[in-house]
């Protein structure tokens, strides 16, 4: 059962970093097959597990500001910024589909 | 020898005057220097170090000492994030990268009074078993260059020898486990996820501890995987891991992970009777690959326990063979995740790629991340998808549940303390362990770990003897939830039983002249 090449445009998609090569994918195809050894444990019953804290309740503070206007010092850190913006480049232009792309995917 | 003694001894030498905070920190910076083929160090913070030290040293001069950490050198794992100091999770996503704050955990040792030396080298992003996969280099293990390790070695010829022959720390805090082992520092800070301070700790032979989860603030440490992440405690032996506990444990209200329960620091008591205590020995820890060294010392020390009257008794954790499928699913998606915060735009590298947002996020993260943390990220979303979220990662999570589970019950028939090998087997070559790839790797070697971070329990590894090799081999005591104290009582216990010998470091020697002399007695093995 291989991964789809559209499911490998999807993922990297998402993920935002890329496959590289052909080890990339082979890299996947082996973490899935060893995560499939899962399906041999009997989980019938059994609640799924977020934290092994669950049975406390997570600590909620109060609503008071106590620290803050760090602007500069975080700032310091950002490569492009202008006044008290981090600049990012244009939005809302999608990531080219993948036959656009300049991928291995395209040879395989 | 100084520097070769106890942070508690150094500490009782600093109050009574023997040495000064500026002295000792001078020492240690020295030995950094003249051990920095070790690569343990990414980053030597010596002007704010030197600082420390003097603010330290009036402390004294004053007599109000803030505490037992006061003007104590230590060192902190490079994915904890240090004010004004450079944090790169040896990566070059953070390349650059300085801190705006403390980690919870370095304030409350700077507050101390605590000497931060520098930031130590891992693997990237601490995802790795062997220190060997940071942008940095490999780190290589002190006891390479030790006269025990050199004596079992057959000699080419001597400088070949050194060259090809060093052994790996094991990971992924394995700097700060080879800091602690090679003297530059009285304690280090790791982190660990899946067993990445007590496997370094093992191969460096130094006490690892790892908290129960929940313990100590992860405020501050970049997170790999928030419901399993704690921050480690390395140091020479365990009365130090319980002095540095004391000083970190409790509440943190930034981090609401931490219980709320009040945490009183303690001493060890000096166990004379075990005869009350029931050791159990889970039998699925005789893991495949077990080298046969170990399981003899594991075996050895099974009968410690016995000949000085504890019951000891084998036990079952049926779920131990799924553990590592199922951190690997957990693991990897919650990276995904955590990794997701890496885009350029506000801390971290940022590509020169600028068409649209996302084209910069892509290649940033591309130029940004090596190729097991991307392969990683790519597994975990698979795994997340919608179609495969139920299969996968809620599957995992009910995996993970009877893991947990299979630990309850057995702490429940009234076993108190659990005894596991830690590695596989002694610190395997660099040159053999870069054969195989990170993933097949680390699968390998956290299978004696990470079990622990499924459940969320303490664990400790004590070094126990040395290797037909010559290199450290360590056991692991795994104990019940926020139980820290029984745990060490116990782990104290096996220390002095087993009295593992000093390494014999010829860089340390020509360091160190001092008023104290390490006992020398009949080892373990």
């Amino acid at each position: 059962r291989k991964v789809t090449a559209e499911v490998l445009g999807q993922l990297e998609h998402l993920a935002l970093v890329d496959f590289r090569d052909a080890e990339g994918v082979e890299r996947l195809q082996k973490a899935i097959r060893f995560a499939d050894q899962l399906q041999e444990v009997n989980t019938d019953g059994v609640e799924p597990m977020d934290s092994v804290l669950e049975d406390r309740c997570l600590y909620l503070r109060e609503d008071d500001v106590t620290e803050g206007n760090c602007t500069k010092e975080l700032l310091k850190n950002a490569r492009e910024k202008v006044e008290e913006y981090f600049v990012a480049p244009p939005g809302n232009i999608p990531l080219p589909k993948l036959e656009d792309q300049e991928t291995f995917l395209q040879g395989s | 020898a100084m520097l070769r003694a106890s942070l508690r001894q150094v500490s009782a030498a600093l109050k009574e005057g023997h040495v000064t905070p500026t002295e000792l920190c001078q020492r240690c910076l020295s030995l950094i220097k003249s051990t920095k083929f070790l690569n343990a160090y990414i980053t030597v913070a010596e002007e704010s170090a030197l600082k420390q030290a003097e603010e330290s040293e009036e402390r004294y001069r004053r007599g109000q000492p803030l505490g037992v950490l006061d003007g104590i050198p230590i060192a902190v794992k490079d994915n904890f994030n240090t004010a004004g100091i450079e944090t790169t999770c040896a990566s070059n996503m953070l390349k650059g990268y300085i801190s705006p704050y403390n980690a919870t955990v370095v304030q409350k040792l700077l507050d101390q009074g605590a000497v931060l030396l520098g930031k130590t080298n891992l693997d990237e992003f601490a995802m790795g078993s062997g220190s060997t996969d940071g942008v940095f280099g490999p780190v290589r293990n002190p006891w390479s260059y030790s006269r025990q390790y050199k004596e079992k070695s057959v000699p080419k010829s001597h400088s070949e020898d050194e060259e090809s022959n060093w052994v790996i720390t094991g990971g992924s805090s394995g700097g700060s486990a080879a800091a602690v082992s090679s003297f530059t520092c009285f304690a280090a800070l790791g982190s660990d996820t899946g067993g990445s301070t007590r496997n370094p700790a093992a191969h460096c032979g130094v006490v690892g501890l790892k908290p129960t989860y929940g313990l100590i603030s992860r405020h501050g440490l970049i997170p790999l995987v928030n419901s399993m992440d704690v921050p480690g405690i390395l140091t020479r032996c365990v009365d130090d891991a319980a002095v540095v506990l004391g000083s970190l444990a409790g509440h943190d209200p930034k981090d609401s992970t931490t219980i709320q329960e009040n945490f009183k620091p303690f001493e060890l008591p000096n166990l004379t009777d075990v005869s009350k205590l029931s050791i159990g020995i889970p039998k699925e820890y005789h893991a495949p690959g077990l080298s046969s060294e170990i399981l003899a010392l594991w075996s050895k020390a099974a009968d410690l326990f016995k000949n000085a009257g504890a019951k000891v008794i084998e036990v079952s954790l049926p779920h131990t063979r799924y553990s590592i499928v199922c951190y690997h699913v957990l693991c990897t998606a919650e990276v995904a995740s955590n990794m997701a915060r890496f885009d350029g735009l506000e801390y971290g590298h940022r590509s020169d790629m600028n068409k649209s947002t996302e084209s910069m996020y892509a290649a940033t993260r591309r130029e940004g991340f090596n190729d097991v943390v991307r392969g990683r990220i790519l597994s975990g979303n698979y795994f997340l998808l919608k179609q495969n979220y139920e299969n996968y990662f809620v599957k995992a999570q009910k995996v993970r549940r009877l893991i947990a589970n299979d630990f309850v019950k057995v702490f429940g028939n009234g076993v108190d303390i659990l005894l596991t090998p830690t590695t596989l087997s002694d610190a395997a070559p660099y040159m053999e362990f870069i054969k195989e790839d990170n993933r097949t790797r680390s699968a390998q070697d956290d299978i004696l770990t990470q079990a622990a971070n499924m459940a969320g329990l303490p664990a400790i590894n004590v070094p126990t003897a040395l290797s037909e090799r010559g290199l450290p081999v360590g056991l692991q005591f795994i104990g019940r939830s926020f139980q820290e104290k029984q745990l060490l009582t116990v782990a104290k216990w096996f220390e002095k039983q087993v009295k593992f010998p000093m390494i014999q470091l010829e860089e340390v020697k020509r360091h160190d002249h001092g008023v104290f002399r390490h006992q020398k007695s009949a080892s373990f093995s």
